[in-house]
Order: structure tokens, then sequence, then C-alpha cells
């Protein structure tokens, strides 16, 4: 009885998972082993260092068009966190106006008018199909620098004036006390939010009326207005550019750089998203809809109660990733000279000889940004699935 | 009763609609206000857009540095005389394109067909410019008529679907070595990488970079699956580290700090780091890809290979494996397409590929800078319909493979 045939250990399952994970583990650490002993021969060879002292130094390079205030005597760590915010101001402003014109372009895709839907479907095919960086230098170099001498101006209503230094734009700048207002404006989007999920929990929970969306709506609106009374009248002005001379005073300048990045990223994106969009909008059944109508919903109760929230399921994933593509293309700026995180990182590779460092630093950023807006887009994305049991 | 009925209903019928035409226009183009209201907007729009623009192209437009540089935009400074290696690879491409037409048809009958055409009609333009020389036009028409050859020699027996797989196989080698050639060799002298350039790069690097990226990708897939903690642990991290950067990022890490990390005595040409880097990178998504295809497979697949007594090899080889890829073949034909499109980048360090031999046109002369947005929306184009055709393959591709309909 006791004389059970054991398994040789060279097919017992335990010893050979054990054996695969030790000989990949030391095959992993022989490599990183080989490639550190390179390295060190190289460092010593050429008198490089790992230390990251020269964030203190000055940077000594200028950076055009910082996002806050800079100049050459700073630091190198402050010329990255400029690189980052510059990153972070286009990557940001691009999700937006991505996402706004790729469901704008999905919803002309879905129209019933047959016009449109081509005109639609002709702007996603051209950019899905054209490499992001050929567009970008079509965007760059033949459009926003091939604008006019300022003297020459484009105006456009608004006034927005086009010229080779840049795009000016009317935009509206807080006074003094204009920061109570801007608190107001802050308070009342939470406050609206807040009471909009409370109220409506309620209303499911008990049956009765709670007035959501009127409450929600006037907290949208009181907070502000107290903010812009408390602040003294008028809270902001308008900045309004105006040609004097061979100058444009006034406005928020966008140079050309920021701009062609910006068209070229918002375009490439927006054709992705319309797709992602169109699908997601597709995907819910046609039943759903149809029962909706039976039940004598309104047509804005119909999209934004029964199609919108079973869509937005179906859109929210590849919606992260098409945000995380528009983050990770930013670094194209090095192609036509916009200064975001991987230029000025490239530059202080030139400027400080410290490429393993710096490039240490670029990609801990990148993966930083990724990782933080996979994180928070996965939350809600769990947040509005279904709840299955 | 039922006379009755039928007669009361026919009362009741809408009037005869109008013919189809009209139908249609005021169906899809002018139902309500607003419809017609979009449909002026937008028609008004796209005339002036269309006029503007067909005025541009064949009146203003100077096509000159496009028509002046075929040869510049498809092999770069690839030496002249040498060009007949290119051909070489061009003539075998078409050899297999017929052998396999006659094979698998279907979608593969389409890519010849196309494939030919466009050739045939190069060789036949009715025009004459200094690179469509006799010769080159004789070679031109001569690979459409290979394809049929093929298409006709690919029916007799000896030429069995197992053959035509391991040329395909041996194709890409064969290629490389064509092109590269051999040091010291008399007949194909080495042709260093610094002169290969526009499309012939693009491709090398976008074919290269799928097919080398393929197997580290299923093992980076399985790695992730992998139930041995070190193992997933490592893929994983890998596979997120490389997915979390941009491109140009591990571009520039491996033409800049990869050296450091070598031995002094290996030196890696420029476009043999790009390539390198365009693989890793690949390979990271090329293994999300297929470990969507393995979490598709049901894992009853699994337990029926344990029940016949399968070890844990040939339960990854033989079932499961085989199965996942089939899944994410149009997967991996978009994979293939962002990975053409994203080879652009590579001229940010320096390699000469379609794009960047455009940019070097248009910065070599004052006259064609003035033509630069012609050069981009001919560079445009051609990525475009390389893009576009390969997307409808894949969605053909798609049906007839009957993914996720069983």
């Amino acid at each position: 009885m006791s004389k059970v045939k054991q398994i040789p250990f060279y097919r017992d399952e335990r010893y050979l998972s054990a054996a695969a994970q030790v000989v990949s583990g030391l095959l992993v650490v022989a490599l990183l082993w080989w490639l550190g002993v390179n390295f060190v021969r190289a460092a010593e060879a050429r008198n490089l260092s790992l230390s990251f002292g020269f964030l203190d130094r000055p940077a000594g390079f200028p950076i055009s068009d910082p996002a806050i205030p800079y100049t050459t005597n700073d630091s190198f760590g402050y010329a990255f966190l400029v690189g980052v915010l510059n990153t972070l101001r286009v990557a940001v402003a691009g999700v937006v106006a991505a996402t706004v014109l790729g469901t704008m372009v999905a919803l002309a895709r879905l129209s019933s008018n047959w016009l449109l839907s081509k005109i639609a479907l002709a702007f996603i095919e051209f950019h899905r199909n054209i490499p992001l960086l050929v567009l970008l230098f079509i965007w760059y170099f033949t459009v926003f620098r091939e604008l006019p001498a300022v003297g020459e101006s484009i105006v456009l209503p608004g006034p927005i004036y086009l010229n080779q230094r840049g795009v000016y734009f009317t935009w509206p700048r807080l006074i003094e006390t204009g920061w109570v207002f801007a608190a107001g404006l802050v308070l009342g989007i939470l406050a609206s939010i807040a009471l909009w999920n409370i109220l409506r929990a309620r209303r499911e929970l008990t049956g009765k009326k709670t007035y959501f969306v009127e409450v929600s709506i006037a907290a949208l609106f009181v907070f502000p207005l107290v903010g812009w009374i408390l602040s003294g009248g008028e809270p902001f002005r308008f900045d309004v550019p105006s040609l004097q001379g061979f100058n444009i005073r006034g406005g928020l300048r966008l140079t050309p750089e920021f701009a062609g990045l910006f068209v070229a990223l918002v375009t490439y994106t927006a054709a992705f998203i319309a797709e992602v969009v169109r699908s997601g909008i597709q995907a819910v059944d046609r039943g759903q809809l149809e029962a909706a109508r039976a039940l004598g919903l309104s047509g804005f109760h119909v999209m934004s109660f029964v199609i919108f929230p079973q869509a937005l399921r179906v859109i929210i994933p590849p919606m992260i990733s098409q945000y995380l593509n528009l983050t990770k293309n930013t670094s194209l700026a090095l192609a036509i000279g916009y200064q975001e995180l991987f230029s000025v990182g490239k530059i202080a590779i030139n400027q400080a000889g410290r490429a393993v460092p710096v490039f240490l630093m670029v990609m801990a950023v990148y993966l930083m940004i990724s990782l933080i807006t996979a994180l928070v887009l996965n939350l809600y994305n769990r947040r509005i699935q279904f709840v299955t049991r | 009763m039922a006379e009755t009925l039928t007669q009361q209903q026919d009362s009741y019928l809408p009037p005869p609609a109008p013919p189809g035409a009209i139908k249609w226009i005021r169906d899809n183009l002018f139902k309500g206000w607003l419809n017609t209201l979009l449909t002026l907007i937008s028609a008004v729009g796209l005339y002036f857009a269309i006029s503007r623009s067909l005025i541009w192209f064949f009146a203003q437009a100077d096509w000159t540095p496009i028509i002046n540089f075929p040869i510049l935009f498809s092999v770069g400074q690839y030496p002249r005389e040498e060009l007949w290696r290119i051909g070489g690879v061009l003539s075998a491409l078409a050899l297999l394109l017929g052998f396999s037409w006659s094979h698998w048809g279907g979608l593969l009958r389409g890519v010849s067909l196309y494939a030919g055409a466009m050739f045939l009609v190069l060789g036949a333009l009715p025009v004459s410019h200094p690179a469509l020389t006799p010769s080159m036009r004789v070679f031109l028409i001569s690979l459409p008529a290979t394809i049929l050859l093929a298409f006709w020699i690919g029916r007799w027996r000896f030429v069995s679907k197992r053959m035509v797989m391991a040329l395909w196989l041996v194709y890409p080698f064969f290629s490389l070595l064509l092109i590269r050639g051999l040091a010291g060799s008399a007949v194909l002298e080495l042709v260093s990488t610094t002169l290969w350039g526009g499309l012939l790069v693009t491709f090398v690097l976008s074919i290269g970079g799928i097919v080398i990226c393929f197997p580290i990708g299923v093992a980076l897939a399985l790695g992730r699956r992998s139930k041995l903690p070190v193992v997933s642990a490592i893929s994983t991290f890998f596979i997120e580290t490389i997915r979390g950067v941009p491109l140009i990022t591990l571009l520039f890490l491996f033409s800049v700090v990869l050296a450091l990390f070598l031995p002094p005595d290996a030196r890696l040409d420029r476009l043999l780091r790009a390539l390198i880097a365009m693989t890793i990178f690949s390979a990271a998504y090329m293994a999300e890809n297929v470990r969507g295809g393995l979490q598709a497979i049901p894992p009853g697949q699994e337990e029926a290979a344990k029940a016949l007594g399968m070890n844990g090899v040939q339960i990854t080889a033989l079932i499961v494996l085989p199965q996942a890829l089939r899944i994410v073949i149009p997967t991996i034909v978009g994979q293939f397409i962002t990975l053409f499109k994203d080879t652009t980048l590579v001229y940010i360090v320096g390699v000469n590929d379609f794009l960047g031999i455009g940019r070097s046109i248009v910065n070599s002369n004052p006259a064609y800078l003035q033509a630069q947005l012609e050069v981009y929306l001919f560079i445009a184009a051609i990525y475009w319909i390389f893009s576009y055709l390969m997307s409808l393959a894949s969605r053909r591709l798609e049906t007839s493979l009957g993914v996720g309909k069983r």
C-alpha cells in the first residue's frame, strides 16, 4: 500500500513551476546585471554621473511660452516643472476640445441627414488613416507658420487675430477681488452636482418629488451670483486684443507652436473619439429607445436617462485609452518646437549631460500621468457599470 | 368577413409613395425644417470647399517636388545601380501573392488584383519621365504578369499549401538579405542602412516591427496570464511601463542611452536602434491584444484538454493559442496599421523614412519650401491609401473568419 509510485520531480508541477520562476527571475536579473556592468564601465570612461544634483543648478536655456513665469536663471528642476505644466496644459485643453468635437462628429455621423453623415464620415476616415505627425506638419508648417505678418493680421469676429506671432483671443481676466466670484463659480458647480446626486437618490428611494433638476440648476446660478455681488460688481473684464501699429496688445495669445499642436491633436483624436461615441450609442439596443418612447418620456429624457447612461458604459473604457493616447502624443511637439516635458528633457540632456537621470524622470512623469488618469477613470467606470448579482 | 376587413384596410393605406429617388431625397435630405437647413448649410460649405480645392489642385499647386523625385520617395539614397535588388524583392512578392491567390483566394485575390493593377498603371503611364526608363516600364508591367503566371502555376500539384507557407516564412529573411547584401560579397555588396530611405524604410520598420514583436508579444501575454507570480509580475511591469510612455521616448532612449548599456564594441546602426524601439513598443501592445484573445477562450477548453491528459505546454500550444490567435487576427491587422503610421516618428531621431525624405526635399530648395503643402498632402495620401486598404482588408477578414459569430 505504501509503495505508491511517486511522480518523478521533473514531472511534478510544483517543482516545474518553482524552477520556471527561478529561471525567469535569474534571466531578468542577469540581463539587468549585464546592462548595469556595461553602464558602470561606460560611465567611468565618459565621466558620467547618475546623481540628480544637477536639478538645483541654473538651467541656462530659454523656454518659449512657459505656463508659469520662467527665466534662464531658474534651476533645471524648475525648468522640468515648466515642461510638465506645458504638457498638461496642451493635454487637458486637447482632451476637452477633442471630446466636444468628437461627440459632435459622432452625432453628425448618426444624423438622419445623408449629406451631414457623409461629411462626418469623410472627416473620420481622413484623420484615422494618416499619421499624426503628417497632420501636425500640415497644420504647423503650412497653416500657422504661413500666416501673414502682424500688420496684415487676419481678423475673425470676436475679435480673433491670426498672424505670424500666433492667435489672439478675447479673454476674460479676473480683477483683484475677482477670486470671490471664481470661488462662487466652483462652489456652485460642486453644490449643484452634490444636490443632484442627493436629491435624486432621495427621489428614487422615496418616490417623492424632490425637484432635483430645478434645485441643482438654481445652485449653479445662486453661488456665482452671490460671488458676483460680493466682489463688488464686475468681477472680470474682457481683455480684448487690438492692433496697434505693428503689435497686438492685450488678449490671450497662443503661439503658432501651441496652436498647431493643439489643432492637430484635437482633430486627430476627435476622429477616434467620434468612432468610440458612435459605436457606444449604436450598442444600445433599439428596443430601449422604443420602450422609453412607449412610456411617454420626452426626447431629452430618452437621451439623458435611457440611451446615454447605457452608451456611457460602452464608451468609457476606449475613451480612457484615447485620452491617454492624446496625452502621450503631446510628445510629438518636439518636431515643431513647442517646449513640453519631453523637449525640455532633451535640452536638459544636452546641457547637463545626464541622459539616464533625465530619461528616468521623463518616463516616470509620463507613467504617473498615465497611471493617475487610468486610475481615476477606471474608478468612474466601475461606478457606472451594471451591478450584477 | 375577411373580405370586408381587407377592403377596410385598403382605405386606410397611405397615399402612394413618390418614386424612389425623390422619396430618398425627401427622407434623407429634406425631412423637416432643421434637416433642410443642415443640408443647405453643408451643401454650400461643401461646394465652396470642393471648388476651391479643385482649382488649387489643378491650377495653383506646384507638384514638381513630387514629380521630380519618385525614386527618392521610394527608396531614398539606395544606390541606383543596385535598384534591381528592390525589384527582386518585389518580384518575389508578386510570385508569392500569385501562389497564395490560387490557394486561398478570397481576400488575397483582391490584394493581388489591386497590387497588380497599380503596377500596371504605373508602368503604362502615358507620360515621359526620367525615372520611367524602358527597362523600368518592362519591370513594372512584368509584376502583374508574374502574379498571373504564379496564379496559374499555383494550381499544379507540386506547389502545395505547405510550400507556399514555408516560402512566406522565408520571404522576410530573403528580402532583408537581398536589400542589405553581405559584407565582402561581389554580387551582393553591402548597402549601408544609412542609404536606405523613403517607403523602403517605412515598410522595413513596420513589417519588421510587427513580425519580430509577434513572438515577444505572445510570450508576454502568456507570461502575464501565468499563475507563477514572478513571471506574471515581470511581464506586467514590462507591458505597463512600455504602454505608459510615448513612442518618442523609447526611440530616443534607444538612440541615445542604449549605447551606454551595451559593451563598448557593440555598434548598432541608427535604423536598427529605431527598429528595436518600435519592436519593443509594439510587443507591449501585441501582448495586450493577444491577452484579449486568450481571455476569450472559455475555460472549458483548457479543462477538457487537461482531462485528456495533456500537459501545460501542450494545452497552450495546441488548444488555447491556436484559437486565441485566430480571434485576434483582425486586431493584429489594426495594430499593424497603427505601427505603419507610427513609423513616421523615426524621422525625429534622424532616420530617413517616407516623411523624412519629404522633409529633406522640402528643405533642400527654397522653391520646394513654397510647395510644402503639396508634399505633405502627397505623403498623407500615400499613408491614407495603404491604411485604408488595410482596414478594409481587416474588416473583410473579420467576416471571413467569423469572429464573434460561431
